[in-house]
């Protein structure tokens, strides 16, 4: 079994409307030293998700079923008590907005120093000491200083390295990182990446990033999961996703993406119409009203029947959720000429 | 930081200068005769002269605020009318600086009097503020970690349901029931410390200070549970308890003190007004406080002490919201200034 290993995870929210299935039968592997990607467009449940392996939908009215295995212990089952001993020292998780995510009232070394006597019996000294040490290893300019700062007396960068710190401070085997760079700038996007890809290193740590930005995926994933409307939707290596896309959401999301350096006159085609409501997903595949590509179905199976989840058909550990017979036709001939015609001189 | 304070201070000084000129002006703008009301029913037109000139307010309102305000600085005597201080000399009352006045009808000066009723609204008001504090705070907290639930719901209930009934009806109806009906508490009745003691002081401002308790209690129990709700929702917290952190820990360490920025305020603006008398408690529970003083000024068109207590009660909220402002740069740090 693999050292993260989700099966089968739903999370369905009871309001007063009716249930948000947030997420629905997610299911996906992740070994330490590795990483996964998870994409889709805010509300896809993502977060949701990610958020259920730390048992942080508990004491809410969140129903979650399935099961999460760390490290062949099923985080589902443990009782509230158990869980919250994992939470920073088994897997850590760190957030979107590093300046919200942090105490404005409290010092940077302050609440470092927490989660690591949470964890530790140790005393002030000694936790002082390793935050610094921590500090330093996540490239915060004297330490030793900077400790007794405030959350705002910081950058943006460096808050979320400060963040990276607090979360791995206690060596976690499993890091959860919710849209890190998505509030930084673009430079500082690049160094917080590779940073984590250090760390990653150092730790041998297993990392899931949660990521609208194909880009991130393409440099830090060895798996990407693909997530539309709480399903999963495309599984797989990076690489085989990235080339060989079978689920047109996932080709949508490629051809949102701009090209900077190759063909600037490309065209950057958003996906049209919007998510759709969790609360009352659309029958069949959730993607069918705003699919180019749902008339090549035969049988009206896309708004009647939801796809199971198939191994695509480059094979590999490649799987897509789709009725298309053949996709990889589809996205050859007509899609890719859309996105990226050069790489199509490129070969012919 | 001195400097800041510094500044609030002196602005706050011209605004108590503004509203004692504020009293002078609104006091002579009554349809009402002071003069005419101190001399009596029955008076002639030449008493009633006389009088007015005895209590000065037979010259321009200009001159008689010049005069209360020479009087705040240097002190002064009374009356001011130099004639009648030469014919009587054995009436003239002399008025030490700071003088706020002197009262012909409690015959002792504003500031003596203030003397004498100040403990007895301090007391009470302090007693109803660490109440409704403990008790306001404390149920707010427990609503809110219920949200939904039958406590949520009675406590947020029971308390609207006492800020709803005017507080002479619950001031009366303790009265009745725990001091006279059922004697668990004696009939209130003021006991300065020095007089009769600690214990007595204190169980003597149990229900004067409950009847108030109760009354601000429900706004503190529905603000400190829309605080708390409130900062239960920030990321901070999201970030505490991924943690690792004890749910106890996180309530304490981090999502009261993030919901204890906007009590303070409450709480301090509050506390200010009440240190200026309880109107309709004192009068309830017969406490010569402040409150009750008010009252009977106003109604008897005693001028020297309603400018003296406007300018009392003025300087409790000025001086409240520098405090606040002073414990908020202690409680959040991207307020202090470097």
């Amino acid at each position: 079994m693999s050292f993260l290993s989700v099966r089968d995870l739903v999370v369905h929210f009871p309001t007063v409307d009716g249930v948000v299935k947030a997420t629905e039968g997610l299911s996906y592997e992740l070994d330490r030293g590795k990483t996964l990607g998870i994409v889709g467009e805010s509300g896809s449940g993502k977060s949701v998700s990610s958020s259920a392996i730390l048992g942080l939908h508990r004491g809410t009215n969140a129903q979650v079923s399935g099961e999460i295995f760390l490290d062949g212990v099923d985080l589902l089952k443990i009782n509230d008590e158990s869980i919250r001993r994992k939470r920073g020292r088994e897997v850590s998780m760190i957030f979107q907005d590093p300046l919200s995510a942090m105490h404005p009232y409290y010092t940077v070394g302050n609440q470092i120093m927490e989660a690591y006597r949470i964890h530790h019996d140790v005393s002030k000294k000694q936790a002082r000491a390793r935050t610094i040490e921590m500090l330093e290893r996540v490239g915060i300019p004297q330490p030793d200083r900077r400790v007794d700062d405030y959350p705002h007396q910081f950058s943006g960068g460096m808050r979320q390295r400060a963040m990276i710190a607090m979360a791995l401070i206690n060596d976690p085997g499993l890091l959860i990182a919710d849209e890190p760079t998505t509030a930084l700038d673009v430079t500082v996007q690049a160094q917080i990446l590779d940073l984590l890809q250090d760390l990653q290193r150092e730790f041998n740590s297993a990392i899931i990033i949660i990521t609208h930005d194909l880009g991130v995926v393409a440099e830090m994933a060895d798996d990407v999961l693909v997530m539309y409307a709480g399903r999963a939707v495309e599984y797989g290596p990076t690489k085989e996703i990235l080339v060989h896309p079978e689920m047109p959401y996932t080709w949508g999301l490629l051809s949102s993406v701009p090209d900077v350096v190759g063909d600037t006159d490309a065209k950057l085609i958003p996906i049209r119409g919007n998510p759709p409501s969790l609360l009352s997903p659309p029958p069949g595949c959730a993607f069918h009203t705003r699919c180019d590509h749902r008339d090549k179905v035969p049988g009206d199976l896309c708004r009647t029947t939801v796809p199971e989840l198939t191994p695509a058909r480059a094979g590999g550990n490649h799987t897509k959720r789709c009725h298309l017979a053949n996709p990889d036709e589809v996205y050859a001939t007509e899609v890719l000429p859309e996105i990226a015609p050069e790489t199509l001189e490129e070969q012919g | 930081m001195f400097a800041y304070i510094v500044r609030r201070l002196f602005a706050g000084v011209i605004m108590l200068v503004a509203m004692s000129m504020m009293t002078f002006v609104l006091f002579f703008a009554s349809p009402i005769d002071p003069a005419r009301f101190a001399c009596g029913k029955i008076c002639s037109p030449q008493q009633i002269a006389q009088v007015r000139k005895g209590l000065g307010f037979d010259r321009p309102v200009w001159e008689q605020w010049k005069d209360f305000a020479v009087g705040v600085v240097k002190g002064r005597d009374y009356p001011a009318d130099k004639s009648l201080q030469k014919s009587a000399p054995n009436l003239v009352a002399h008025c030490a600086a700071p003088c706020l006045g002197y009262s012909n009808v409690n015959v002792t000066t504003v500031r003596d009097e203030f003397k004498t009723r100040i403990p007895v609204s301090f007391s009470l008001a302090i007693m109803a503020f660490i109440m409704w504090i403990v008790g306001g705070v404390g149920l707010g907290v427990i609503a809110a970690l219920t949200k939904g639930s039958i406590i949520d719901r009675s406590v947020v209930g029971v308390s609207l349901v006492f800020f709803a009934f005017p507080t002479f009806f619950v001031g009366l109806f303790l009265l009745k029931f725990l001091a006279i009906k059922w004697g668990i508490f004696p009939v209130p009745n003021y006991v300065s410390i020095a007089n009769g003691g600690v214990w007595n002081w204190l169980v003597n401002l149990v229900l004067p200070g409950l009847t108030l308790a109760l009354f601000y209690m429900a706004g503190y129990v529905r603000m400190s549970r829309a605080f708390v709700l409130e900062s239960m929702g920030e990321d901070y917290l999201r970030t505490a308890k991924a943690k690792g952190l004890a749910p106890r820990k996180i309530l304490f360490k981090h999502t009261m003190r993030a919901a204890l920025t906007p009590l303070v305020t409450m709480a301090g603006l509050d506390l200010a007004g009440l240190l200026g008398g309880a109107i309709i408690t004192e009068r309830v529970f017969n406490y010569n406080g402040l409150g009750k003083l008010a009252v009977d000024s106003i109604a008897v068109y005693d001028l020297p002490t309603i400018v003296g207590l406007v300018l009392l009660l003025g300087s409790f909220v000025i001086v409240a919201n520098i405090v606040v402002d002073i414990l908020y740069a202690f409680i959040d740090p991207r307020v202090r200034v470097g």
